[in-house]
């Protein structure tokens, strides 16, 4: 079994009112320094047998039909123990 | 034989019997449809109406698009079969790109439910007959997830093409910053509704179901004429 981590986010032009909230909320708790806040989602994908080329391109064809609307998200698909990244 | 309207029901669905019961008010059959059937009853059209579709998890209206009935809806949506979508269902019909942007969470963050003034752009469609362009009607608005969105390109080419079927003026009935607002979600072009290339697909954010009969909700019918409006389209066609 191998973990495969899908991360989606709202494209950077795409109004975030959640990540602004959260923003808004940092220097009332005093923590200073924060430009700006984005937030996203990630999804733990347990993979059965082994994370090839070809589960990995099984797992892109999920984010993009499923997990992700690419209407207004870009995702990143990375498994996690070996640390590789594959851009969406 | 009257005409016969579906209306859709996914686990979640909310507004499914007001929906039904605006399609009967507007003298056609409504037919339930359930979301793990494919079969569309042989129907005449199809409303898909409001509610929170498998919770809205994941995204709003983002597994409903991949139910069996919607596989039927979609293909016939591409025929030529009227289908309008209301909130949960327009949000399913940008999911399943029969109707292109996305809709977001409202940019006040906050669930809001208001009697809302519209402005009809397009009174063209298969489901907007009944008004006349430029006339303003107010029916129930409340959701979270009302803030449509889509890039500059496809906005420019919807207004060009006049697909702006309904937009936001004027505010809701006072008292509350939020109520007074006129935008209530933030939607881009105050966009409240839109149609695809073809005419035949709606989808909309507020909800005219509820305002069918004089006896409840705003005391203003404004809302029949969607029905209305493909009760003669089936009729003529």
């Amino acid at each position: 079994m191998a973990r495969v981590v899908v991360d989606v986010m709202l494209k950077p032009e795409i109004l975030d009112p959640q990540g602004q909230a959260v923003h808004r909320a940092l220097p009332r708790l005093g923590f200073e320094g924060i430009s700006d806040v984005r937030q996203g989602k990630r999804f733990e994908l347990e993979v059965e047998g082994p994370v090839d080329d070809a589960a990995l391109a099984r797992i892109r064809e999920m984010a993009e039909t499923f997990l992700a609307n690419t209407v207004i998200e870009d995702f990143t698909v990375k498994i996690e123990d070996a640390d590789v990244k594959a851009e969406s | 034989m009257t005409a016969r309207v579906g209306v859709v029901t996914f686990p979640g669905t909310l507004d499914d019997r007001d929906t039904q019961r605006a399609v009967r008010l507007a003298g056609l059959e409504a037919v339930p449809l359930w979301h793990r059937d494919k079969d569309l009853k042989q129907v005449d059209a199809v409303v898909l109406p409001g509610g929170f579709s498998y919770g809205d998890y994941l995204r709003a209206g983002a597994i409903s698009r991949f139910s069996p009935v919607m596989e039927s809806v979609v293909e016939q949506a591409r025929g030529g079969m009227p289908v309008l979508g209301i909130c949960n269902g327009f949000q399913v019909l940008t999911e399943t790109h029969l109707l292109p942007g996305a809709m977001l969470r409202n940019d006040h963050l906050h669930f809001i439910c208001r009697d809302q003034k519209l402005r009809v752009e397009n009174a063209g469609t298969a489901w907007t007959t009944s008004y006349e362009a430029g006339q303003e009607i107010s029916i129930p608005l409340k959701n979270i997830d009302g803030r449509y969105v889509a890039a500059e390109r496809v906005l420019d080419e919807l207004e060009a093409e006049g697909r702006v079927v309904v937009r936001y003026v004027g505010g809701g009935l006072g008292g509350h910053p939020l109520q007074e607002r006129r935008n209530p979600n933030g939607s881009l072009r105050d966009i409240a509704g839109i149609t695809n290339a073809a005419g035949n697909v709606v989808g909309l954010m507020p909800h005219p179901e509820h305002a069918v009969e004089p006896l409840i909700g705003t005391g203003r019918t404004d809302g029949l004429g969607f029905f209305t409006s493909i009760l003669k389209k089936l009729v003529n066609s």
